[in-house]
């Protein structure tokens, strides 16, 4: 195989740990690094919701709640409150959902900071995030409207309909790739800081993890399940 | 010197990567526009910081868009490399 000249063998791309094939099929089909991140980022969520489940069934009402209980009321109520803000009424419905999708980009964002490359620097999980989101408001459009949410693709006046099917399959595209590039990009350029001083590399990036990791991963994580919210909220609003 | 076909595609696809990136520059006025009006708004109405500041950091992640697309495009050039042939 030709070495590229610009492609270099970088640190932050995805790496094949083990490739197999699947007889009768001509595709090598591999395990890489993005699977196993993602499994150790569900296994820790996992493992956090049964615990955070024992400790609240054991939890009595008139004992003081330890550290664990307080923060886990903390994330519950915030996110909670989020939801109550943009949908209202109908935030019952959807709470579970965006507080699951929260919780998981929020986790999946900083994995960089625990040594594993973000799962979400992978279109592939971006863009399988953003088609859920897309199926869950056609599907809420659909239920409330009827017939109504396909003839408002006509709405203002007919010849506007190329525009308006665009700008429904415009919502998973932007979504996913919006994720993408700021985890891809805080990935590239850490690997590119990394690989800056070589061996000398000591204490510095982890001021720009701050930046790149943390407060990035926070602030998407919010955007992609306030617009997902927005999105569902618009088509099932009165 | 000799330049093969292939490294004249590499090099090309460098410089378009480059180039890409342009559309970084729209993205950070926009962005800058949207965090000045915010300032302005807390300044005026320090009561409603919390909401200002989610409206803000909503519409910025939608403005900063364009940008991610050229991103995408400058990522897709360098290590993607479609024209390879």
């Amino acid at each position: 195989m030709m070495t590229s000249l610009v492609a270099c063998d970088n640190s932050f791309m995805i790496k094949s740990l083990y490739s197999f094939r699947i007889p009768g099929i001509d595709y090598d089909f591999s395990i890489n690094t993005t699977h196993v991140a993602m499994l150790l980022v569900s296994l820790f969520i996992l493992i956090m919701a049964i615990i955070a489940r024992i400790k609240i069934n054991k939890a009595n009402a008139s004992d003081t709640p330890g550290f664990f209980q307080n923060v886990i009321e903390l994330i519950v109520e915030m996110l909670g409150s989020m939801v109550d803000g943009i949908m209202g009424k109908n935030a019952n419905k959807f709470v579970n959902y965006i507080t699951t999708l929260f919780i998981f980009i929020i986790i999946s964002n900083i994995a960089g900071l625990f040594g594993l490359r973000p799962p979400t620097a992978d279109y592939g999980v971006t863009l399988a995030l953003g088609l859920i989101t897309f199926v869950l408001v056609q599907f809420n459009g659909i239920k409330k409207n009827r017939g109504k949410h396909f003839t408002a693709l006509f709405q203002p006046i007919w010849f506007l309909f190329p525009i308006n099917l665009i700008g429904e399959f415009a919502v998973p595209l932007s979504l996913s790739l919006r994720l993408f590039g700021n985890v891809m990009s805080g990935t590239v350029l850490m690997g590119l800081i990394y690989d800056l001083l070589g061996p000398y590399t000591v204490a510095y990036p982890s001021v720009l993890h701050a930046y790149f990791d943390l407060f990035s991963g926070c602030i998407q994580a919010y955007v992609f399940s306030m617009l997902t919210m927005v999105y569902v909220n618009d088509k099932i609003a009165d | 010197m000799n330049i093969s076909g292939q490294e004249f595609i590499q090099a090309m696809s460098a410089i378009g990567a480059g180039i890409a990136m342009i559309a970084g520059v729209g993205p950070g006025v926009g962005q800058g526009i949207a965090a000045g009006h915010g300032a302005s708004a807390v300044g005026r109405n320090p009561g409603a910081k919390s909401d200002i500041t989610s409206t803000m950091l909503l519409g910025q992640a939608v403005a900063e868009t364009t940008g991610l697309y050229g991103f995408a495009v400058a990522i897709i050039l360098m290590f993607v490399q479609p024209f390879k042939g």
